[in-house]
């Protein structure tokens, strides 16, 4: 077990490697110049500039820089915002994304956890037509039309009750974060009410289940006990993409919803072309997605004892 | 002791047809296509699906107009307004009427889309006025809509909006301004209905008459038909959302259809060399895999560029397909590994059967139906990665359209015109639902160890 982590985590350092050398030689073929702006700029100031950026340097000193500060944690300066340190941004903005995407886990693996197993428990029965048409409403459409929706909705109920029942956009209290939640693990929460749905029907069918009837157990305990806790297993495993799902589905709803995240800020850097602001929170991006897939993957291991023994 | 004669030894008749196949034989895609017809969402989708490639392919051709078009008298009409309209003079400038005695604000000539003409007398102890415009009455905030026109000065009491101006009831409010422009509680407001109008020479090129019927100023005429409307630039949307279905299917049906290619062949290779090769070949996909998808499209994006008349679809196929791959190859190895293992491969290899007829015969075939299903899956994908790349503004570069930046461009103007924002919404909801419920439906058809237990 101990092996298989240490493992996963050599691989997760070679890839997050590899993205970071990724960011940097895509940046260095972007198109254009990031010293060009519109002001006029003497030979001397030029050199200057490009002395402090080190972009006078060959690429493979620029290359060899850039991997010495990232193992320091130095992610440098942004460009368009030359008094922020990129890590700054990122430790004034990351909280709010944790936060919002920790709540639309929540609200995913809840909501797909409990749909999934009423839609198996009334398996061809109404609530079961009711939920699956709702799930693959969610599955179709896409999330800037559901944030955009339910804030026309907001709009609406607000102006309907007379007060700001729930507020349409912004940030601060626990009613902001409620509904922009909710867009955002809206998408997981159908994938997984699928997925647990399938799984249900097949532990409902399986031998175990027969035996547990056949001994007399009480139908409560039998789901309790045999059903759901065997059914919400496969549930766990997409966890690890269900994070990054949910943590590049923040990017349009911090926008949509004015939250200010780092997604947000992401977005508007890519916009911008902020250079070290994009290499900075791809980089912290990537090797966050690829640790939480790690971490689930070995959480897995420890929770089914099957998985162990590949 | 029994003896036997030669009269108990007769020659049993053979029996023939004892064990004979009553029904013809199916094939394999003869039975995928019933248990597809047999279900009934899938069918419903299949019929989307055709429907949906019909409105691509076949659309530009029955609603032959230009998506770049613009019509400039009617900009983000919502489908089924009124299209009629006056033909009006040239615009000419105006200086406010010297008729003497306006005491509130008041319209002068006619309110048309084409200008309104404010005057107004000054208002008690103000310095200069600001204009504003709004959809709505003034209600308890007090919000007076968007402002139009700041005069710091009592000697200008008119004003002409001409901004974007739409055949609908609008207010306007003449607020005072302070000595340093700030704003005082005296105001005025007048309700005004827009009519719509449009000049000889805009009636004549957007071919609403001929000059030979001589088209007059005072002539009534109905503008060009728009049946879902116009954008917020006046194009016109159904054929600007067959243009935008080019380019999302293109990219949603064509990077699957690539990549899959790609996976295939790199799967089978992998399986069917094996060994260290295999070992190899896998461990680069599972580094792929691992990439974190949509970031690495923002990268690439980036990286691309956009250069000047480029719609930058182009990079984003070959971006889906850079990383979309690993998924299938993975797919169709762990595939050729099992048929490698089967009896059936093992008897045709002992009848004589070379690589090349496995292959043909037995590998493709066999793995078609899998590779059809994940086809299928990774349409919907490749949709809502451009749409959602199209949203945040890195993916097709304006003005070729595609449904994602079509909705981005929707969205800002949605409370207003949400026309604009439903239709490519929906035509993207309804292609992804039409694909995945197909997809259901095919891997339930093709695939018996994949069928669902529903």
């Amino acid at each position: 077990m101990w092996l298989y982590t240490f493992k996963r985590m050599l691989q997760g350092v070679l890839t997050v490697w590899f993205i970071a050398s990724a960011t940097f030689f895509a940046m260095h073929n972007v198109p254009g110049d990031p010293l060009l702006n519109d002001r006029a700029m003497t030979p001397a100031v030029r050199a200057n500039l490009e002395a402090k950026y080190g972009l006078d340097q060959p690429l493979s000193t620029q290359y060899f820089i850039y991997l010495r500060n990232l193992a320091r944690g130095d992610l440098g300066i942004s460009f368009t915002q030359e008094n922020r340190e990129v890590n700054d941004i990122i430790r004034e903005h990351f909280p709010v994304s944790a936060i919002l995407g920790i709540l639309a886990i929540l609200f995913a693996a809840a909501g797909g956890i409990l749909w999934g197993a009423l839609t198996a428990i009334f398996r061809n029965r109404w609530p079961d037509y009711a939920i699956m048409f709702l799930v693959i409403l969610g599955i179709s459409v896409p999330s800037f039309v559901v944030a955009a929706l339910s804030q026309l909705a907001l709009v609406n109920i607000n102006a309907l009750a007379g007060t700001t029942v729930l507020p349409v956009a912004g940030w601060g209290t626990l009613l902001h974060m409620l509904v922009p939640a909710m867009v955002l693990g809206l998408g997981t929460m159908a994938y997984l009410t699928r997925l647990m749905r399938s799984s249900m029907l097949e532990i409902i069918s399986s031998d175990f289940v027969r035996t547990a009837k056949a001994k007399g157990l009480p139908p409560a305990r039998i789901f309790a006990k045999h059903q759901f806790r065997n059914a919400i297993l496969p549930v766990v495993t997409v966890l690890g993409p269900a994070i990054a799902a949910i943590t590049t589905g923040g990017f349009v709803v911090e926008l949509v919803f004015a939250i200010p995240g780092l997604g947000r800020f992401f977005v508007e850097a890519v916009q911008q072309l902020d250079y070290t602001v994009i290499m900075g929170t791809t980089v912290f991006y990537g090797a966050f997605l690829v640790f939480m897939v790690i971490v689930v993957d070995v959480l897995y291991g420890f929770i089914d004892p099957r998985v162990r023994l590949e | 002791m029994v003896n036997f004669t030669a009269a108990d030894f007769t020659a049993l008749t053979t029996q023939r047809e004892v064990q004979g196949i009553s029904r013809p034989a199916l094939s394999y895609w003869q039975d995928a296509w019933i248990r597809l017809k047999a279900n009934k969402r899938a069918l419903v989708s299949l019929y989307l699906v055709i429907g949906l490639l019909l409105f691509t392919i076949a659309g530009p051709w029955v609603w032959r107009v230009n998506p770049a078009a613009q019509d400039l008298d009617q900009i983000g009409q919502p489908p089924g307004t009124d299209r009629a309209g006056r033909i009006v003079d040239d615009i000419q400038p105006w200086f406010g009427d010297e008729a003497a005695g306006v005491t509130s604000v008041r319209v002068s000539g006619d309110a048309t889309t084409q200008a309104v003409r404010l005057q107004w007398s000054a208002l008690p102890g103000a310095n200069g006025h600001r204009v504003y415009r709004n959809m709505f009455a003034l209600g308890q905030e007090r919000a007076y809509g968007i402002p139009i026109a700041e005069i710091f000065d009592n000697s200008t009491l008119y004003f002409v909006d001409r901004l974007d101006l739409k055949p609908r009831h609008y207010y306007y409010f003449v607020v005072a301004l302070g000595p340093q422009g700030e704003l005082l509680d005296s105001f005025e407001s007048i309700e005004v209905d827009v009519q719509r109008v449009t000049t000889v020479d805009e009636a004549i090129e957007q071919g609403l008459g001929e000059v030979a019927d001589g088209l007059q100023v005072g002539d009534r005429v109905n503008m060009t038909w728009h049946p879902l409307g116009t954008d917020y630039l006046g194009r016109d949307m159904l054929a600007r959302l067959m243009a935008g279905a080019r380019v999302s299917l293109l990219i949603g049906i064509g990077a699957p259809f690539l990549f899959v290619l790609f996976g295939v062949i790199y799967g089978s290779m992998a399986g069917f060399v094996g060994g260290r090769t295999d070992q190899l070949m896998m461990r680069f996909a599972d580094f792929v895999i691992a990439l974190p998808f949509l970031l690495f499209m923002i990268l690439f994006k980036i990286a691309f560029g956009i250069g000047p008349g480029e719609s930058g679809v182009f990079p984003l196929l070959v971006a889906l397909v850079v990383l979309m791959w690993p998924a299938t190859a993975r797919l169709v190895r762990g595939q050729v590994l099992q048929i490698r293992e089967q009896a059936y491969i093992s008897a045709s290899q002992l009848l004589g059967a070379k690589t090349n007829y496995l292959i043909i015969r037995h590998m493709i075939p066999n793995t078609l139906g899998v590779v059809l299903v994940t086809v299928t899956f990774a349409i919907p994908s490749a949709i809502f990665t451009e749409a959602f790349l199209s949203f945040i503004g890195m993916g097709v570069a304006p003005p070729t359209p595609s449904w994602g930046s079509m909705s981005n461009e929707g969205i800002k103007t949605m409370l207003t015109t949400p026309h604009e924002l439903i239709f490519p919404a929906a035509l993207i909801s309804i292609t992804v639902l039409a694909f995945n419920l197909l997809g259901d439906g095919l891997r339930d058809a093709l695939d018996a160890r994949m069928r669902n237990t529903e």
